[in-house]
């Protein structure tokens, strides 16, 4: 540590080269930081599903309906605590472009999902009314919507019988943890096969089980229930179901990475080079230093230190700036309504910082660690 | 002319010293190549998906569906609606009646190729007419489905990207088993991406009865477009919207496409003044080396001006490599990539190839060229100002 003020003023000998290297770094891992928050993001809802529920829908696609009467046969299978089930509604809030998903569901689709949180009294006003609507957070401040607001949705699928907007009153404003999406609206089933008079079908299936290592073999068995029915199902936990969603998207994950491997390999020539320039300007101070006795080890670790400082003061306040940003505002809109770093992944942006540090500074501490006295002091 | 003539002495002066500063002018001209890269890379995702949504249906084509519909998958017909359209004024006539193809759009879930999960695979049943709607399709393996078995064609988008769709294979969906018969292609347009079979046993497969999602028909001229959208918004018997086929496809993509250009935008707008940083780092560092350099020549009569310029367009001339290697290899490795992704609107998955156009191409190098002169304008000035007196006296 007593060499610190040595490794701060080798740097501050060229404050614009230093500055500017420490922008480069400070850069990368900002670009780090949002490319792995927008991955996050096409991936929603992967992080944070859970693995104690699981999804069943119709074997040849999630667009065709299942029977409602599988609810209960569902629900008798051993090990399975709670069905809930939902329909894809698609409706269309005055211009096609105010897009957010809205989903008729039955009551017992908000205690499977204790994510959906929000004040008791609503939760008991939304349940009463017929009529009324959930919607989360961010869709409601989208638009301005307050609790006891009518919302007209024009039906694009499922239409009122003089195809007429549909009409909600919302009765709750929801609120999740992070990473879960509000840009969702929800309302009662009844409301929908009421009005439109098609019953007992739905769109998929939502099922808590009780003990989530059992959850292949809970799937398979509801699977087998139905087998070589008109309506055959395929389950899934809902990790692997959003997993899957997720990859109809596309590799977003590789682009990213192919993305980032660029980023980074030009950061790294950007770094190398700046720290080759200054080593080998300074090569006759670091001579000097040896003369005074500075072993090869420890000159080499000045180097190495320097690089360590000025990868950690750039990349580290890069990866702070896009925790913080994605974290504490909406970047995402509506259509990245779920932006934001999960932690695991400021981890890994540290260990790069440290991988960064090391690949910059390696090749100008070699050479720092190799000179001779003589060849460095024969130098102007 | 004398002034002319002193940029071109410094400047070729400069670069025949290039070797001597190889190592950083070549991280300067490989840190503009990756920012160049990635920046045309990105772009060129969301031009090829515009590309291909942009490319489907021609000035005569028409799409109907129910009025309000935002896309097949939520629009629906009965079949005396079909007959309506098919009838109006301005639908081109064939030898078999009118070119008008009442349709079905479904989705069927099939593997990625590569992933171990599914994909939503757009599965469209048609009448015989969408062949004479579509006159770009042309078989490239197999033969045309036979009317009334459960036959499909595939789009060869659809075959590449996704698996056991290849000739002879056979897929179970729900109770009925399809045969694979044929792989044909359209050029690149949408329809590339969809698995295509008889609408009359698409039908009962799915349970629809006797109803349709949409009617595509090509008119007997563009100029009837108006003609047919107002005979059948004005009639009452129908509830249905008029769209040309180009326009419904192109509508699309915005969504999707314009999602991608922001990030390519931000993230090679970000990298670019990490290069600009790298450039700046390599042009003041040649400007030093070369104290003692540019001081004689001030000595020796020659003016600021070409000195910053001869410093500016060393700077510019190793972001212009830069550029174009970036592009090149852009080209060389983006172009005509295949993909799938999904199509939000419609829910299913449209096969696409990355397109790195001319345009884009010459986007990137302009942007390699403005990140050289930014890079290169701070230390050119810091070598004009270099007091001459100091700099000859240095080390």
């Amino acid at each position: 540590m007593k060499f610190l003020h040595l490794v701060w003023r080798n740097l501050m000998r060229k404050k614009a080269r230093t500055t500017l290297t420490v922008l480069s770094i400070f850069i990368a891992f900002v670009l780090y930081g949002a490319l792995v928050a927008v991955k996050t993001a096409f991936g929603v809802g992967v992080e944070l599903a859970g693995l104690d529920r699981l999804v069943t829908i119709h074997k040849i696609s999630l667009i065709q309906p299942l029977p409602e009467s599988y609810g209960r046969k569902i629900l008798a299978i051993d090990g399975v605590s709670k069905v809930a089930h939902a329909n894809w509604f698609g409706g269309v809030y005055q211009d096609p472009k105010n897009y957010f998903a809205q989903f008729a569901v039955d009551p017992g689709y908000l205690e499977i999902y204790p994510e959906i949180r929000m004040p008791p009294e609503q939760r008991e006003a939304w349940l009463n009314d017929r009529t009324g609507a959930l919607v989360g957070r961010q869709t409601a401040e989208r638009f301005d919507w307050k609790v006891g607001d009518r919302i007209p949705l024009q039906g694009t699928i499922w239409r009122t019988p003089d195809d007429s907007a549909w009409e909600f009153t919302i009765r709750g404003i929801y609120d999740a943890d992070k990473g879960f999406d509000t840009t969702n609206f929800f309302f009662h089933h009844e409301y929908l096969t009421e009005t439109t008079g098609i019953e007992g079908i739905v769109g998929w299936y939502t099922l808590q089980i009780e003990d989530p290592d059992r959850s292949a073999a809970i799937a398979g068995e509801v699977d087998q229930l139905f087998a070589n029915s008109p309506a055959e199902t395929k389950t899934s936990t809902e990790k692997a179901f959003a997993q899957g969603f997720a990859n109809q998207i596309g590799n977003i994950g590789q682009i990213v990475q192919g993305v980032l491997a660029v980023v980074f390999f030009t950061l790294l020539l950007v770094a190398g080079n700046t720290m080759a320039l200054s080593v080998r300007e300074r090569l006759n101070e670091l001579g000097v230093l040896k003369t005074l006795g500075f072993s090869d080890t420890r000159v080499m670790l000045l180097v190495l230190a320097e690089s360590f400082l000025i990868t950690f003061v750039g990349g580290g306040i890069g990866l702070a700036v896009v925790t913080w940003l994605t974290r504490s505002f909406d970047l995402g809109g509506a259509m990245l309504p779920t932006l934001y770093l999960p932690w695991n992944a400021v981890w890994i942006g540290i260990a790069l910082l440290a991988f960064t540090a090391f690949a910059a500074g390696a090749i100008p501490a070699l050479q720092a660690q190799r000179l001779t006295i003589v060849d460095a002091l024969r130098r102007t | 002319m004398q002034w002319l003539s002193q940029i071109l002495v410094i400047s070729w002066f400069n670069l025949r010293n290039l070797p001597q500063r190889l190592g950083s002018s070549l991280a300067t001209v490989v840190g503009v190549a990756g920012v160049v890269l990635v920046f045309i890379g990105v772009l060129s995702i969301a031009t090829g998906l515009d590309k291909t949504l942009a490319s489907t249906g021609d000035e005569e084509s028409v799409i109907v569906m129910r009025s309000g519909a935002t896309d097949e998958m939520s629009s629906g017909l009965s079949h005396d609606e079909t007959r309506i359209i098919a009838d109006a004024p301005g639908v081109a006539r064939g030898q078999s009646g009118p070119v008008a193809s009442a349709e079905l759009y479904v989705v069927v879930d099939v593997p990625k190729r590569g992933a171990d999960t599914e994909a939503n695979v757009p599965l469209r049943g048609v009448s015989p007419a969408a062949f004479d709607v579509r006159q770009e399709l042309e078989f490239i393996a197999g033969r045309n489905f036979e009317p009334g078995k459960n036959e499909i064609i595939v789009g060869e988008g659809a075959a590449r990207e996704f698996d056991g769709l290849e000739l002879g294979a056979s897929k179970r969906w729900g109770e009925n088993t399809w045969t694979v018969v044929g792989i044909f292609s359209t050029g690149g347009t949408v329809a590339d991406s969809e698995i295509w079979c008889d609408a009359k046993v698409l039908q009962p497969a799915y349970r629809r009865g006797n109803s349709y999602q949409s009617v595509q028909a090509r008119l007997e001229s563009a100029a009837s477009f108006q003609a047919f959208k107002d005979a059948l918004t004005s009639d009452p018997r129908l509830n249905v919207q008029v769209d040309k086929a180009q326009d419904y496809y192109a509508g699309q993509s915005t969504i999707l496409s314009g999602t991608i250009r922001v990030l390519g935008v931000v993230i090679g707008l970000l990298m670019g003044f990490g290069a600009i940083f790298g450039a700046l780092n390599t042009m003041y560092t040649a400007v030093s080396a070369r104290t003692r350099e540019i001081a004689t020549l001030r000595a020796l009569g020659f003016g600021s001006g070409p000195v910053v310029i001869s410093v500016l367009f060393e700077a510019v001339v190793l972001a212009a490599i830069g550029g174009v290697i970036g592009a090149v290899l852009a080209y060389g490795i983006f172009n005509g990539f295949h993909a799938a992704t999904l199509n939000w609107q419609t829910f299913s998955q449209v096969t696409f190839a990355f397109a790195v156009t001319a345009p884009l191409m010459v986007a990137g190098i302009l942007y390699a060229l403005v990140m050289g002169f930014v890079g290169g304008v701070l230390p050119a000035v810091r070598a004009a100002r270099l007091p001459v007196a100091t700099a000859l006296r240095g080390h």
